[in-house]
This record gives C-alpha cells, structure tokens and sequence, in this order.
C-alpha cells in the first residue's frame, strides 16, 4: 500500500483523511492486506463457479402499504439535519457558475 | 441477581414485584456503573410499565406473557422505538429509532422492559469495547481489564447482577467473547434464525441477534421469544429450511487438535482439555477432528466483513439522519461528515472494504473469500455426517488489559474460534468452563459448542445439562 492508495480509498470511501491517519492507515492496511491474501493459499487457484446464495432466495411479500399516511412522517422530518416545511434540504448539486 | 425464571416464580408467588426488581436495577446502575460504563443511556421513565407488571401479576398471576415485568439490558445497536441507538458512534449520536426491530417488538409483546442502552464497540467493530465513542466498558470482575466486545456493555450489565439477561448483536463473535470474559452464558443463532429487522447493520450475512444470561435456561428462553420467521426481513429461516437436528443423551464430540496450538493461553488449553475429558467421562464420545478450512477461517472474515461493512455503511452521508457536517458541496458534506462522524477501528474497515471489492481486487480478495466460505460450509457438513458438536475454547486468551492490544491485527486474532461459525452460518453456544487465575483474580474462561444449522436446540439441551445442573 502507498500513501496515494490509501487517498484514493478515502476518496471512494468518501471519507476526509488527515495526513496522520492517512499515514497510519497505509502501514496498517498493507500489514491486514499481507495477512487476508492467505485466503489464495486456502483455495488455491479455484474460483467461484457458482453464485453463492444463502438458505432462502426469492422472498417476497406483497406490495402494499403497511402505514397510515403521515404516520411516520414527522419523526422521520425530526431526524433530519436540515428541513423545510416537509422536504429536506441538501447542498446545491450544480454550480451555475462552472 | 435472580435468574429470569427465578423473577418469573417469584412475581407470581407474589415474593417479588417487578417494581422493587426494577427500582433495585437502578439503584445497582446508580452505585456500579460510574465506574464500569455498562450503560449509554438509562430508561427511568420505563418504571410506569414495571409498576402497570406488577399490577397485572397481582390480578392475574401465571396468566400473564412470559417475561413480563422482566427488566432487560439492550446494546444500542438494536432499535427501541423513540429511544436513541447511536450504535456507541458519534455519526448516530442524537438519532431516536422510529420504529421497533423485530427483536424488540417481540421482548415487548411478552412484557419485557427495557431498563437502558448497552454500551458497545463503534458499530460493532471491535472485541474489547475500547473502540466506543463515549468512552469505554470495564470488566466488572477485574475493572483493569476490559469486559470483551463489542457487546461489552450488554455482558458487563449482566456480570454486574443489574439485569438478568441482556441482548447483544453477533457477526464475529461479539456475544460470545464478552459472555466468555464476563462468565456468563452467549447465544449466536443459526444464521436466519432471528430477524435482523432493526439491527443496525455491520455485515449483514453474518449478523446475528442473541441473548447474554447467567444460565443456558434463560438463552433459551429469550431466544424462543425472538427467532422465528419474519416477513421483514428475507433471509429468515423457518424449522423446514434445515430440518431436525436429533437431541440425544450421548453425543459425539468433535475436538479440532490442530486448531489449539497457535496463539492460545496455555491455562485457557488446560482447563479446555480438562472440560473435554469430564465429557468423555460422563460417557460422551470425544474424537479428533481436522478442519483446515475452518482454521484458516479468520483471514477470509477480514474480507468478507469489511467488504459488508463498506457497503452497509454507505448510508450515512449526514442527509436524512445522524451528524451532519457543513461543507462547500455535497461531496464535501458527505468526506467532513464521515470522517467526524467514524472512528479510528470503522475508518479502517471501511477502507478495507473498499479495497477488497474494488476493481481488480474483487477477484483476487472478495471472490476467494466467497469460496473459502463455500469450502467451509461443504466441509462442516462433512464432519457434521459423524460428529454431532464441535468444541473450541471460545477465545484464546481471558480477560485482557484495557490498552493492552494495541496491534489491530492481534486483536483480530482474538476472533479466531468464533469468527468461522458467522462465516459458515452455524449456531454456536459459550458457557463458562472454568477460570484462570491473574494478578490473584479469578478470571472466567468459556467453551464454545458449535452444531449444524438449525441446531439451535440440541445446544440448550447440551448447555442446560453441562452448565445449568452443575452451576
């Protein structure tokens, strides 16, 4: 792992790194990163002939509504940084000024 | 503390009132836990529902739920309607649940009462509960050390004798661990046994709900209330999806002799062999077995768990709930968000995450684990054709000091019995099968019994005959 690895996660990852993590980060991922690739070791050269499902695939249950209108709306609202009225707000995706 | 059936007689005898059970709870919180820090948050307001228990036992008596008026510890992981569950992050530290999970809704229905919200490793990572953002748990059997994780809080509350049993969540062993440093008795449930609806998510094929309680008794009890299958969430099981596992007087032990050697506490093997031989001894039959996928099990659950916790995640971006951090642009909202909102232990795993399943790593990292776990799962059902239980230690080591792994990877090493049986979806039971002594303090050390799917059971059956009769 080089330093510049480890930004280009963060940045994937959307996550704001200082110079000391991104540092700290770097030697102990390459130390984790050494460590789990004995998995090639376990298997070998084989690869994952099949898509792995669980016990239980294809569940469904019906389409409808469970609530009453409204009945979760203000608590879910409460929990939101920013609102207006009923909406939430969120920064400005565009920049008219690019 | 009173064990769940033991409260239960006794507030139908009328001998105790789930009113004076639950003011003594907070009187044992208000003396103990300043210094043990079991608790984020405790429910006083919940004594209206003890005080409406108490009258119900009074009219009705035994025709009352099952757990009624039983005051219980939460992790806060869970969510408990109008209730915080910060998940011990700062991201989620002001955000109140909206609704019941599964697990809770059900606890209610049977009557029980949430006394307060457990303590916990950040989101779950971690097996010591260091890695809290509100300051960390201590072992109430020696406050030096720490009490395990990440349901540390949960197990602490229990080994305090505040509450008779508490709920944790288990992806890599976090019920188990702590209930084997606290001395107590941990559930992780064949993997779809109980609805993992409002459980805040880590890795979510490996994620499981569980009680921690001082006999294999309550375990069952509690877990006889939460499993079962639940239209919100798929992935859970019904008795048809594995069938029977017989429940026998004698079983076949299977001992992996390869898997303790590495690693392991020379005291933590004594007392796990002396626990092997009482079995044979009481007429139970005891073999070798080899398992050399499940050993190398470890490595392939720091891919697959990151890459879950990666993606799981992903969520919180400090829109529609939990921290939010200004910012020039949105992307800026989200980097600032997320790296105030995480700590240290879950910006690792994410990282990890994102590496394992970035392109031309997927392969090559994600892709092998996939398969290991595959490999696992054909050869458990191998070994399960002629041995009915898998026994390990639960982890390596007591009790450790608080500060005292330091190293990320040794501390993940501390994982290395539990972490195979999330990976392969089997239930596993740990009950305590001895002590060690350290610095002139006896420390509890647990075994760990490991069935096929859907043996559930056949673990009480075993625990409630090895532990409860001997306690």
């Amino acid at each position: 792992m080089t330093k510049e690895e480890t930004l280009h996660l963060a940045k994937l990852a959307r996550i704001e790194l200082s110079d000391a993590e991104i540092d700290k980060f770097t030697t102990e991922m390459s130390a984790i990163l050494e460590y789990v690739s004995t998995v090639t070791d376990i298997v070998g050269d084989d690869t994952l002939t099949a898509p792995q499902v669980g016990a239980k695939y294809n569940v469904f249950r019906k389409d409808e509504v469970t609530n009453e209108a409204d009945e979760y709306t203000a608590d879910l609202l409460a929990e939101m940084p920013q609102t207006q009225g009923r909406f939430m707000v969120v920064q400005k995706i565009l920049n008219p000024d690019a | 503390m009173y064990t769940i059936t033991e409260l239960r007689k006794k507030y139908i005898s009328g001998e105790l009132t789930p009113t004076e059970v639950f003011d003594t709870a907070l009187a044992a919180i208000t003396a103990k836990d300043a210094e043990i820090h079991a608790f984020l948050a405790v429910f006083t307001d919940a004594r209206s529902e003890a005080e409406a228990a108490t009258v119900a036992y009074r009219k009705q008596g035994a025709d009352t739920p099952p757990l009624l008026g039983i005051p219980l510890a939460i992790k806060s992981n869970i969510l408990i309607k109008g209730r915080i569950a910060s998940a011990a992050s700062k991201i989620l530290e002001n955000y109140t649940a909206t609704y019941d999970a599964t697990v809770i809704a059900r606890l209610r229905a049977a009557g029980a009462i949430f006394i307060g919200a457990t303590n916990m490793d950040e989101f779950a990572m971690g097996g010591s509960t260091e890695n809290s953002a509100f300051g960390l748990t201590r072992n109430p059997l020696d406050p030096s050390r720490v009490p395990g994780g990440s349901s540390g809080g949960s197990a602490a509350a229990v080994a305090m004798g505040i509450v008779p049993a508490a709920m944790g969540t288990d992806t890599g062993g976090s019920i188990r661990q702590p209930a084997s440093f606290c001395g107590l008795v941990g559930f992780k449930p064949t993997y779809g046994a109980v609805s993992r609806f409002g459980l805040i998510a880590m890795g979510s094929s490996l994620d499981q709900a569980g009680p921690l309680t001082t006999t294999v008794e309550d375990a069952e009890l509690i877990h006889s209330i939460i499993s079962g299958a639940d239209e919100y969430d798929a992935t859970t099981i019904t008795p048809d999806t594995y069938g029977d596992v017989a429940i026998k007087e004698k079983y076949t032990f299977g001992v992996p002799r390869q898997f303790l050697t590495d690693g392991i506490d020379a005291d933590v093997l004594a007392t796990f062999n002396a626990h092997v031989e009482a079995l044979a001894a009481a007429g139970h039959t005891v073999v070798d077995i080899d398992l050399p996928i499940f050993e190398k099990g470890l490595a392939a659950y720091y891919i697959v768990m990151p890459a879950e916790v990666s993606s799981n995640l992903a969520r919180f971006d400090g829109m529609r709930y939990g921290l939010s951090s200004s910012g020039d642009n949105l992307l800026d909202v989200y980097q600032k968000t997320r790296a105030n909102g995480f700590g240290k232990e879950v910006k690792r795993r994410i990282l990890l995450g994102t590496y394992v399943l970035s392109s031309g790593y997927y392969d090559a990292f994600y892709g092998k684990a996939e398969l290991v776990r595959a490999k696992m799962r054909a050869e458990l059902r191998e070994v399960f054709k002629t041995v009915d239980v898998i026994l390990t230690p639960t982890a390596p080591t007591p009790a450790f000091k608080i500060g005292e792994q330091e190293d990320p990877l040794a501390m993940y090493r501390q994982d290395i019995f539990t972490v195979p049986v999330n990976l392969a979806g089997v239930p596993a039971l740990s009950f305590p099968m001895g002590t060690v002594v350290r610095e002139g303090i006896e420390l509890p050390i647990g075994v760990q019994y490991i069935a096929p799917h859907g043996g559930d059971a056949r673990l009480f059956s075993i625990g409630k005959k090895i532990y409860d009769e001997r306690r």
